[in-house]
């Protein structure tokens, strides 16, 4: 538990948490190791984990007929990857597959929720911090739909 | 005709009429080819990096392109050319041994004298990287006069990226730190997915001690300043390459004016303590 409270408290996800909800938060969670190659969460399943990335990387990617599967952003150490298990209907919306071995506490969604809705602080703690996240991944995304590097990189001479 | 000197050169360099011979020519993707370039005999010609030459297809135009190669390699004189309009396409079907008219160089370079002692943080996207090429083929020749060198390029796909053969020696080295994203890729690409502002977070730099170089679309050196600049970075330690379409590249025409700025004369390199203000008016 101990190891777990230290890991939590150095990810830049969680690290500057109250003591008492990191000491909580490792209650509810494990450590966890994937191969490369090896899927973290698949999309349709239940999401009811969170993985905050230690080492390694992440590619949340979708599987297409015409296409293969698509790799629609890659995910790194100090990184989080999923939130599917916050909100509703609680199910991944992308795969989640190891690119290179992966490191990861994960925790306990329903858990984590519970929690959260026993202690409404830590609760908009964690949601806040997720709506960050969220924010930036959608800025990320509104980025690229620019598509910055075709025609309008550069004066058609 | 008596050749002209360098000095009548740099007086009046749009009379140089005297064309420099292709030597050989390299597919770098689909869309982008690298000239090397040979001047005419009797002609030397050396350039910092971030410099940039206007090249002349001739009966099409003229184009000003950055100097991509080593600014201390003896030899032809290399330009990475994305194929956008007529004259970069006529640029991109020569061949080895045809002619092109080359005037320059031109503007500011990236001030990587003043970057010793310290990190450096170099951001190239897209056809950014040619311009980025010659500034870090310098750290590199001067390693031991910087810190961290750290350098994070972004483009569409893995088919777009620029020098990989090159980019994969660099991210093998210990002594630098190379990240490359692309906005989207198939599943078997083994490199990051996403937008370069976002690795501004993972990059390893002091951000008290770090001076940063920039070159892409505007869009992203944006959002690049604001990450930089969260981070730390102090704005008059960042630096932009600004692409405007410039004609003369004397100062006469305004056709690359932001602003107070000739971009061919006072850039192409700016502070972003300069140019920044200027990047988010709709007029300039």
């Amino acid at each position: 538990m101990e190891t777990l409270e230290h890991e939590l408290r150095s990810h830049p996800f969680v690290g500057d948490l109250q003591p008492a909800y990191l000491t909580l938060l490792a209650s509810l969670a494990r450590n966890v190791e994937f191969a490369a190659g090896a899927f973290l969460f698949r999309e349709g399943a239940r999401a009811d984990r969170c993985y905050l990335l230690r080492e390694g990387r992440v590619a949340l990617e979708i599987a297409t007929m015409a296409r293969g599967h698509i790799i629609v952003q890659t995910l790194g150490a100090g990184e989080v990857a999923g939130f599917s298990w916050l909100l509703e209907p609680h199910e991944w919306q992308f795969d989640g597959r190891a690119i290179e071995p992966v490191r990861a506490v994960a925790l306990d969604g329903d858990a984590v929720r519970a929690k959260c809705e026993e202690d409404p602080r830590l609760g908009f703690e964690l949601m806040r911090r997720f709506a960050h996240l969220a924010t930036g991944r959608l800025q990320s995304t509104r980025l690229r739909l620019l598509d910055v590097y075709g025609t309008a990189h550069a004066t058609p001479h | 005709m008596q050749p002209r000197t360098e000095a009548a050169r740099a007086q009046q360099p749009w009379l140089d009429r005297e064309p420099w011979r292709v030597t050989a020519t390299r597919r770098e993707s689909h869309d982008t080819v690298t000239l090397e370039l040979e001047p005419p005999a009797g002609r030397t010609f050396s350039f910092q990096p971030g410099q940039f030459n206007m090249l002349y297809a001739f009966g099409v135009g003229e184009v000003p392109i950055s100097v991509s190669g080593d600014p201390e390699a003896p030899g032809p004189v290399r330009h990475t050319i994305r194929d956008m309009g007529a004259v970069t396409h006529a640029l991109c079907a020569r061949q080895a041994g045809q002619e092109v008219g080359v005037r320059g160089p031109y503007g500011t370079h990236w001030p990587v004298a003043e970057a010793e002692g310290g990190d450096v943080v170099v951001v190239a996207g897209g056809v950014g990287m040619p311009p980025m090429r010659s500034a870090f083929y310098h750290l590199i020749a001067h390693r031991d006069r910087y810190r961290r060198i750290v350098l994070l390029y972004g483009a569409r796909t893995p088919a777009d990226l620029l020098y990989p053969d090159e980019l994969s020696s660099w991210r093998g080295r210990f002594d630098l730190d190379v990240q490359v994203t692309v906005d989207t890729a198939a599943g078997d690409w083994r490199g990051g997915v996403g937008v370069v502002p976002d690795l501004i977070g993972s990059a390893p730099f002091d951000p008290a001690a770090t001076t940063a170089f920039m070159v892409g679309p505007e869009v992203m050196m944006r959002f690049t300043i604001r990450a930089l600049m969260r981070a730390g970075v102090p704005d008059e330690r960042i630096f932009l390459s600004a692409e405007r379409n410039m004609h003369c590249a004397a100062a006469m025409c305004g056709h690359c004016q932001i602003g107070p700025f000739f971009v061919c004369r006072d850039g192409p390199v700016f502070s972003c303590r300069a140019l920044g203000p200027w990047l988010r008016r709709r007029e300039a």
